[in-house]
């Protein structure tokens, strides 16, 4: 097998990805694709992206072996990579420091970002306040509504948060917002996209951002286990934690990579967001990718507990690697992951994101397959004190 | 979407020169002939209700369009302001697919079987509809040309081939960003015209900067020998008429729809008629001495 290096010079993972957009856009993401492959390999670029991971994100997150709940489990031992621990709470912040220092180098004032259950939007006005941009944040009205703490957060950092009243008033519609902002004022705005998804180059370059994920548990396997992991399993909205994890692992094909899904209340219901166990290949956010749709092609709206992984679409590189056999994709409904969540909040004293909460509720099932000395890490994308109140509600309190 | 081009090919080789073929070149031909410049309404299928499009087309027709661009309503209108979008809500409130708005053009063709018919719409519900099962009964309904927003050239090769060989116009968009090499790209694969965005944004804005738009249509010309239409920012008689002297077509969408937001079920076919008539008018005074404030 060759090495993996995808995506082709024009944004294709396989028949995903590229460039669907209006001939509006086209020219900003030619800019940005050429300065992003200019920086991508620029040494004073990467240079300062590692200080700011290191000092200001508190990189790297270290490699937690959950023992506790391994032996409850009575499998395989569980491994958690602690993206909780960086600074905002979750993986976010990787890639929208590496997007504010690409937007910077670029010479662009202002910032835009969508966001669903807020992370993305905090983690872009942490980031805009860091380096004194302005910051625009779209997000559905819906999710306005549901995310207030969040919203606050936003606005303490200096970000202004648009709400959305269109369409299904949620992530996708919030995206489609912020699309409309970048084209009309593309001269001095940067579109911090938090996702593998979207027109070329953003897959790519998100991904990019994020690999350190897998970078750094490579090293950190060695040096602490000397070994690497049998299995890599991570939650699957956008698919970003995920593919930060996998992608430095792609070409070992020795492991195991699993993607998780939000079933919602069970894939064969019409409440969940399941894009690659039930969706159709169609064109939605500028590229070509599993959609959950209808028959006549319009985009559905989803459910899941989780609003991180409550989106339509998935990124393009992750249907790729599902039809090329390389990742696996399962899915886990609400109760699962609430169920999980509480275990690791029990066993671990780790309270983990919602969506995170999907990846190991998947683990749990698998580890009590699997032999005592079989490794499995989990990317624990994200801390739950954001999903106090959606947690308390499921168990009929109110805070 | 793999299909067998050659077939289709055959199937339509001795009917190129039949009445139906290339409305769209036929209409810009006398138009050109009368010294006078195409007015383009846009319209979403089903929009507010999909009983009143078909009415609607033929009131735009008899109040002054020469050709009708017809969107076919989508969840997601990225490429659209808040205006186009909630008429693309409207419609899909009542269900509207693809193939109730082919339904509209069949019936539309009952009676009209001049007036071009261009769809426009977005990538993902011709692509769940498939290109050959789209493009055949499409051409069997009186389609003549469909602009999808969300493919550029470079993404929809397949696509362009599959209405070639239904003699399907594609039209495809040009911005005040895209560069001389694109241009020709563009060029290669446009057919009937070619729609040029006369700002930066989304439909419904309001900025059109005619200086800007004149420059660029000459060196549109260098490159393009279709007719090539103007839209975007065109919001009244004064905005049409002058555009309509720098380009081959003025093309009006938000500004209708804002008609139709505005009227009840009584007077709605008379409210657009109205407006229409004045951007008609506007277009056909003295087209030629009109010249873009400065």
């Amino acid at each position: 097998m060759n090495a993996y290096d995808l995506p082709s010079k024009d944004g294709h993972f396989g028949p995903y990805g590229g460039i669907f957009v209006a001939e509006t856009l086209i020219s900003a993401l030619e800019d940005l694709r050429k300065q992003y492959e200019f920086y991508r390999s620029d040494q004073d670029f990467q240079a300062e992206f590692a200080y700011e991971l290191k000092h200001y994100v508190g990189r790297p997150s270290p490699i937690y072996h959950a023992k506790r709940w391994s032996q409850h489990l009575g499998g395989a031992q569980i491994l958690l990579k602690r993206e909780d621990l960086n600074h905002t709470g979750a993986h976010k912040i990787n890639n929208t420091i590496g997007q504010a220092l690409l937007a910077k180098r670029m010479g662009k004032k202002r910032v835009i970002a969508e966001t669903g259950a807020g992370q993305h939007g905090v983690a872009s006005a942490t980031v805009a306040a860091r380096y004194g941009m302005e910051c625009v944040v779209y997000m559905g009205s819906e999710d306005v509504k549901r995310q207030a703490t969040n919203v606050y957060r936003m606005k303490l950092l200096g970000a202004t948060v648009v709400p959305v009243e269109s369409g299904s008033q949620t992530l996708k519609d919030a995206l489609n917002e912020a699309m409309r902002d970048w084209v009309t004022n593309v001269e001095d705005t940067f579109y911090i996209i938090g996702t593998v998804a979207g027109p070329h180059p953003y897959p790519m370059m998100v991904r990019d951002f994020q690999a350190i994920i897998g970078k750094e548990a490579k090293v950190q396997m060695q040096a602490d286990f000397n070994q690497q992991p049998d299995v890599l399993i991570a939650c699957v909205g956008g698919g970003s934690n995920a593919i930060g994890l996998f992608y430095p692992y792609i070409d070992d094909t020795n492991v195991r990579l699993i993607g998780v899904e939000a079933a919602g209340k069970g894939i064969n219901t019409n409440q969940h967001a399941a894009t690659l166990l039930t969706g159709k290949p169609g064109v939605l956010h500028g590229n070509r990718t599993y959609l959950i749709q209808d028959e006549h092609g319009q985009i559905i709206e989803t459910h899941s507990i989780s609003a991180g992984l409550d989106y339509p679409g998935v990124g393009p590189e992750h249907a790729w690697l599902k039809d090329c056999g390389r990742a696996e994709y399962v899915a886990v409904t609400d109760d699962e992951a609430l169920h999980a969540f509480h275990a690791l909040c029990r066993y671990e004293g780790i309270l983990p994101a919602l969506e995170s909460s999907h990846a190991l509720a998947y683990a749990a099932k698998l580890a009590p397959t699997l032999a005592k000395d079989k490794l499995l890490l989990v990317n624990l994308s994200g801390r739950g004190d954001k999903d106090m109140s959606t947690v308390a509600q499921m168990s009929g309190l109110t805070l | 979407m793999e299909f067998n081009f050659d077939s289709i090919k055959n199937f339509f080789s001795g009917q190129s020169s039949t009445q139906n073929a290339r409305r769209i070149a036929s209409t810009f031909s006398s138009l050109k002939a009368q010294n006078r410049k195409a007015l383009i309404p846009f319209i979403t299928a089903g929009d507010p209700t999909p009983q009143i499009t078909v009415q609607l087309m033929h009131q735009l027709v008899r109040s002054g369009a020469d050709i009708i661009e017809l969107g076919i309503p989508f969840s997601d209108p990225m490429a659209d302001g808040p205006t186009i979008q909630r008429s693309s809500e409207r419609a899909l409130k009542h269900h509207v697919s693809v193939k109730d708005v082919l339904a509209m053009v069949a019936e539309f063709r009952t009676v009209d079987k001049k007036t071009p018919i261009v769809l426009m719409g977005y990538a993902n519900p011709i692509e769940a509809m498939g290109y050959e099962s789209f493009a055949s009964q499409a051409r069997a309904c009186g389609v003549d040309g469909i602009l999808i927003v969300d493919y550029p050239p470079e993404e929809c090769e397949k696509w362009v081939q599959c209405l070639d060989a239904y003699q399907i116009d594609a039209i495809f968009l040009l911005s005040p960003t895209t560069p001389a090499n694109r241009i020709e790209q563009v060029a290669k694969m446009a057919k009937g015209y070619v729609y040029y965005v006369s700002l930066k944004g989304v439909t419904g804005a309001s900025h059109l900067d005619l200086n800007n738009v004149g420059e660029m249509l000459k060196q549109l010309r260098d490159h393009i020998s279709l007719p090539i239409g103007v839209g975007f920012g065109i919001r009244d008689g004064e905005t049409a008429r002058a555009v309509a002297s720098l380009a081959d077509a003025v093309v009006v969408g938000s500004r209708i729809i804002e008609e139709i937001e505005r009227s009840s079920d009584n007077d709605l076919l008379d409210n657009v008629a109205n407006f229409s008539t004045g951007l008609r008018n506007a277009i056909d005074g003295n087209v030629s001495n009109i010249q873009p404030k400065t």
